[in-house]
């Protein structure tokens, strides 16, 4: 473990996350090409570190108009460009994308971003990419849950053995590279209405993160509830000890009218909710908050009335066509003016039984304490993979091995 | 005495509606059937024109507006549904059918429904049985076979002499008190209650597939 590359955060982390939507400025009719938008995802993110941020999150979407089919180049890139920011995604699609690809693209980039990572598993909401991946969009659950189990187990087993309902069987396969330091990427799971989902992340004792964006605020309140109850259930410890990470939207402004007259033509026409319920209204209804920092500190400084003391806060900023220069100011305004507020209200009468955020050097540490992590160096490839156990050196060889081909000392 | 509940989803335009006549006496004639078989009842009744506004930003959004998530909330756990429509080109309103676009796909499967439709003629009495009947049976609903249908006159000159609308409505509300006798009072199963999404007794290792569980 490179402890300089790991981030230092502590308690909870605040950022921002992205959906890679290229939209139209309504106010100008300019829309971004692809190329300028994915520039502009990555001086976003690197901006994001710059104003004290600690997270940078993007989507995945394979249709147009968005940009991020491919999250993880975009976030080695981002990781590369930064020294302290987590990159994250949200979401993974973890229903049509296959489990081994995921298994091997993020612990890639777990490597390369020495640990700054992890991820967060959607089923996404564009029907047809179901389909186009040749999947069954009536089986999105079913797939969730059975393509988890094999992410799961490639992450932790050096050599898996699997057979499933969706995917091709696997015999003796073993995921490269393996997992940073021998600890598998931390994995929020995602959902807005799904009590499956918030029963999953509970089971394994992962995050659970409620986007908490497009709806009133008490839908999630419902899931959280239940996730904290479950984790318990599973044996991972007291409802308030579990992993909690939640969406929020804001356009923050010195003055609050200006920011709700300069918003006001990007929420009338965002893709989401534009030409519906007027801003006064949705901002009523859902944790969207147009107005002055303050505004922003009181609405989200209140959120762990809600949903008990958590870990991560993510902030929707850069979308319904927002020009690149208006999303670096509300980024500046929300790292500078909002979350140092926000660390510090949070932080007060926080439980110690309350986590704090996960980070790659806690859960190293939390595995080996001072002693030395796994470094996984392969034995010589004799494609013994089914025979021998592991192809890992620090594996040791099964007693008995088929054929007497356990392993000499390494 | 037991105690039902019946939604009446009435989804008229005008105010006063003959959409609305026709629905409180279907309700009335319902809760009156009801009585007799020494059940109580109680009568919500939704006015879709009061939530037009909601019911678009729930399509437009995904989620309902308080108002409107209280009128689902009714709808979807009475005992029975009494749904009216008047006929608009050939069909049911658009707002009605808006409405049960918001609803969970799920949520009327069993429910007993009576279904009402108004016109300005006669002609147009055959809507009931050729659109709004297989909207209910799609949903898995259980649409009792009459389905009453009031054109202008049958509210004064010109009525129906020999099969008067009265005579339809209470044919039809016996049909609905008989099919609410026949249930169990719906109770709420809370979505977010593990023995609800997994089932009594299961743990997350039955949906991995078939594993024992703990």
């Amino acid at each position: 473990m490179d402890a300089q590359n790991s981030t230092q955060t502590a308690g909870m982390q605040f950022g921002i996350m992205s959906v890679s939507d290229i939209t139209q400025d309504p106010t100008t009719g300019i829309t971004p090409s692809e190329r300028e938008r994915i520039q502009a995802a990555v001086t976003i993110a690197t901006h994001a570190e710059e104003v004290g941020l600690d997270v940078f999150a993007i989507g995945e979407h394979h249709n147009p108009p968005f940009f991020s089919s491919s999250p993880t180049t975009l976030l080695a890139y981002i990781a590369a460009q930064t020294e302290r920011l987590i990159v994250s995604t949200s979401t993974t699609l973890i229903t049509t994308n296959d489990p081994v690809r995921i298994a091997e693209e993020y612990a890639m980039l777990q490597h390369l971003s020495g640990g700054r990572m992890d991820l967060m598993m959607g089923r996404g909401n564009t029907g047809p990419v179901y389909p186009w991946f040749g999947q069954d969009i009536r089986q999105g659950l079913p797939l969730a849950i059975e393509n988890y189990a094999l992410l799961n187990e490639l992450w932790t087993k050096d050599v898996v053995d699997w057979e499933g309902k969706f995917r091709t069987p696997l015999q003796g396969f073993t995921a490269t590279p393996r997992p940073l330091d021998g600890v598998k990427p931390f994995v929020w799971h995602g959902s807005i209405r799904t009590p499956e989902i918030a029963e999953q992340a509970a089971y394994y004792g992962d995050g659970f993160f409620a986007n908490n964006i497009f709806w009133p605020k008490e839908h999630y309140q419902r899931l959280i509830e239940l996730y904290r109850q479950r984790w318990s259930h599973y044996g991972h410890g007291a409802p308030e000890t579990a992993i909690v990470g939640l969406g929020g939207q804001a356009f923050i402004a010195k003055n609050s009218q200006d920011a709700v007259n300069q918003f006001r033509p990007y929420f009338d026409n965002a893709p989401v909710y534009g030409h519906g319920p007027s801003m006064e209204d949705f901002t009523e209804m859902t944790p969207l908050t147009v107005g002055s920092p303050q505004q922003v500190i009181d609405r989200y400084a209140a959120m762990r009335d809600t949903f008990g003391d958590y870990q991560r806060q993510l902030f929707l900023m850069d979308h319904a066509g927002l020009p690149l220069t208006t999303v670096l100011e509300q980024i500046d305004l929300l790292g500078e003016e909002v979350v140092p507020v926000l660390r510090k209200e949070l932080a007060k009468d926080r439980p110690a039984t309350v986590p704090d955020a996960p980070t790659h050097a806690a859960r190293v540490k939390a595995i080996y304490g001072d002693g030395p992590a796994r470094e996984a160096r392969p034995a010589a490839n004799r494609g013994d993979n089914l025979t021998a156990g592991s192809p890992y050196q620090d594996a040791p060889a099964p007693a008995g091995a088929a054929f007497g081909l356990s392993r000499k000392e390494a | 005495m037991s105690e039902r509940r019946i939604a009446v989803v009435s989804s008229g335009l005008s105010n006063p509606s003959s959409t609305r006549m026709l629905a409180d006496r279907l309700a009335a004639e319902t809760a009156r059937a009801l009585r007799e078989r020494d059940i109580d009842v109680q009568v919500d009744v939704i006015e879709l024109r009061d939530l037009a506004h909601d019911i678009t930003n729930n399509l437009l959004t995904g989620f309902a507006p308080a108002p409107l998530e209280e009128a689902i909330n009714r709808v979807v756990s009475a005992d029975a549904v009494i749904a009216v429509t008047p006929i608009f080109s050939t069909s049911y309103a658009g707002l009605f059918k808006s409405f049960i676009d918001v609803l969970d796909p799920d949520a009327l499967t069993g429910k007993p429904v009576l279904i009402g439709a108004n016109a300005g003629t006669a002609r147009h009495s055959l809507a009931i049985d050729y659109a709004i009947r297989p909207l209910f049976t799609y949903l898995h609903a259980e649409p009792v076979s009459t389905g009453v249908f009031a054109a202008s006159s049958d509210w004064g000159a010109n009525a129906d002499d020999v099969a008067p609308l009265s005579a339809r409505v209470e044919r039809g509300a016996r049909e609905l008190a008989e099919a609410i006798a026949r249930k169990e009072p719906v109770t709420d199963a809370d979505p977010f209650d593990p023995d609800t999404y997994l089932g009594k007794g299961k743990s997350f290792g039955h949906l991995l597939g078939g594993l024992a569980g703990e």
